[in-house]
């Protein structure tokens, strides 16, 4: 029974942190439109330019679909990380962190929140614009069916794991650490083969490449897309990295706010 | 009877200041403490220990029986903070502060809860605006009403009348001793403001680089130290002069 309680307790503390972000969102017109904008704007881009290009070559009218299935691909990397990201900033921004860290909410509740409200504003972003897609291009990312499913929750994982440890980061360090949050996912960007097959990477960065979940998924999609064939092992590979990344990120984020508590930085989270 | 809140030998080192310097006290369940000092005192750092919010170097720290940061969770729904330098979200108004705040410490009866803080406190009028459209003074309020949302058994406070007018400051002062003796509650109170600790305080801590210079009532440290204020004792105090004063008398 005292589990029970516990379980409702932290669940009921988790709410409140989802709450509390959905207030935020509901308040801000620019904050809900920006979640839709700039996945929007990738949209368009990529899907004209391969719209351009398969007139023009028969290799890319055979692989139509490809390029915005990259793009929406990436967006639920990098805008599922950024959910997670902006999230946490808000406290930060708004100086309530100490407020939060004094109060029964535990640090893994309050990554919990941050983990549904990464979903929550993805959704907000991303299912319009795959409706875009299909009313634009008739590209229909839901007819890739249960691989969809898998890509995803290989994508969300990693990027909640990046996440994590920006969190911690920022714990630690402060908001001069800000701009992690922005561009860390986007050094990995051109190692995680987004728009290009992996072998086209000389061969030592495609070592580099493979130890990256995202990879997985990107060939993943590209195998499916260009030659019809699900290739569950990439999937399965990318699941175990993306179990070792996780871990990795929930004992750095917990060291982070250990070392900030030792440094006294949870007193001053400015710059 | 048990301390509500005991700290014994307790040190905090940053790289190679020493902010907390083996300090040691036991607050009585019920009572009102000042913690005085100047800037760097340590005040804040002590505060924070106490919280859980920065880790001691060395030194125990028991709150209502919970050893501190270790068993934090056991008590962290009956203790609570204000202070001026911490915020609450701007955008969210301030009922939904309070709502958010009342789940996080799991209050019962909320929505009862938070009308009858706003009634207390003055915020019925402003608990559909949002936080950062509100003046200092009314701010004030509303972080005043999120440190007592859960009715704590333990309310620590870091100068909680800051940039406040006489006028609201005493007001604040009124509704903190109010709350006291209705619920009991011991209260450790960091402050430069003499008049605010003179008036509310039955126990003074006064620190000085770290370290605890004096510990009395406020009543007998002017006898001590021949002053009439506790302005004229935190000058002796921060001048060095207060052994020379008591040696002499």
């Amino acid at each position: 029974m005292p589990q029970t309680r516990a379980l409702a307790l932290a669940s009921q503390r988790i709410g409140a942190m989802v709450l509390r972000y959905v207030y935020l969102l509901r308040s801000s017109w620019s904050r809900l439109l920006e979640l839709i904008y700039w996945p929007a704007m990738q949209l368009f881009v990529w899907g004209f330019l391969q719209f351009y290009v398969s007139q023009n070559s028969g290799f890319f009218a055979r692989a139509s679909g490809v390029f915005i299935a990259a793009v929406l691909m990436w967006d639920v990397l990098f805008r599922g990380q950024l959910g997670f990201s902006v999230s946490f900033l808000e406290e930060m921004w708004s100086r309530n962190l100490s407020n939060l860290l004094i109060s029964p909410l535990r640090p893994i509740e309050f990554v919990c929140a941050l983990m549904i409200m990464s979903l929550i504003r993805l959704a907000i972003g991303m299912v319009p614009v795959t409706l875009l897609a299909i009313a634009f291009f008739g590209f229909n990312l839901y007819g890739l069916g249960i691989a969809l499913a898998a890509f995803f929750a290989n994508l969300i994982l990693t990027s909640w794991a990046v996440g994590m440890f920006v969190a911690g980061v920022l714990l630690r360090n402060g908001m001069g650490a800000e701009s992690l949050a922005w561009t860390l996912m986007f050094l990995i960007m051109p190692l995680t083969c987004v728009y290009y097959p992996v072998n086209v990477l000389p061969d030592w960065l495609q070592v580099i490449a493979w130890i990256l979940p995202p990879t997985y998924v990107f060939e993943g999609m590209r195998a499916l897309i260009m030659e019809q064939v699900f290739r569950a092992d990439l999937m399965a590979e990318a699941l175990v990295l993306n179990a070792v990344y996780f871990a990795a990120a929930v004992l750095a984020f917990f060291a982070l706010l250990d070392s900030a508590r030792r440094a006294g930085s949870l007193l001053q989270t400015g710059e | 009877m048990r301390p509500a809140v005991s700290v014994d030998q307790l040190i905090k080192v940053y790289k190679s200041t020493r902010a907390v310097d083996g300090i040691s006290f036991a607050l009585e369940p019920g009572s009102i403490t000042g913690l005085l000092g100047g800037n760097g005192a340590g005040k804040t750092t002590t505060i924070a220990m106490i919280l859980g919010l920065v880790l001691p170097t060395s030194g125990t720290i028991e709150v209502l029986g919970a050893e501190m940061p270790r068993q934090r969770y056991r008590v962290l729904h009956k203790v609570n903070f204000e202070s001026p330098y911490m915020d609450m979200p701007h955008r969210l108004t301030v009922q939904q502060n309070l709502n958010v705040f009342g789940r996080l410490y799991a209050v019962n009866h909320l929505p009862e809860r938070i009308a009858s803080l706003a009634a207390e406190l003055d915020l019925l009028d402003l608990l559909d605006r949002p936080v950062g459209k509100l003046s200092a003074g009314q701010k004030t309020r509303v972080a005043l009403a999120k440190a007592l949302i859960n009715a704590p058994e333990v309310l620590l406070l870091d100068e909680p009348t800051a940039s406040l007018d006489p006028d609201t400051a005493d007001w604040v002062r009124t509704r903190l001793e109010q709350f006291r003796k209705r619920r009991g509650a011991t209260l450790l109170l960091a402050s430069h403001n003499m008049v605010e600790v003179e008036r509310l305080c039955e126990r003074v801590i006064i620190m000085k680089s770290g370290r605890i210079e004096d510990d009395d009532t406020p009543g007998r440290l002017l006898v001590r130290y021949g002053r009439d204020t506790l302005e004229q004792v935190f000058l002796d105090v921060a001048r060095g002069r207060g052994h020379t004063r008591e040696a002499a008398q």
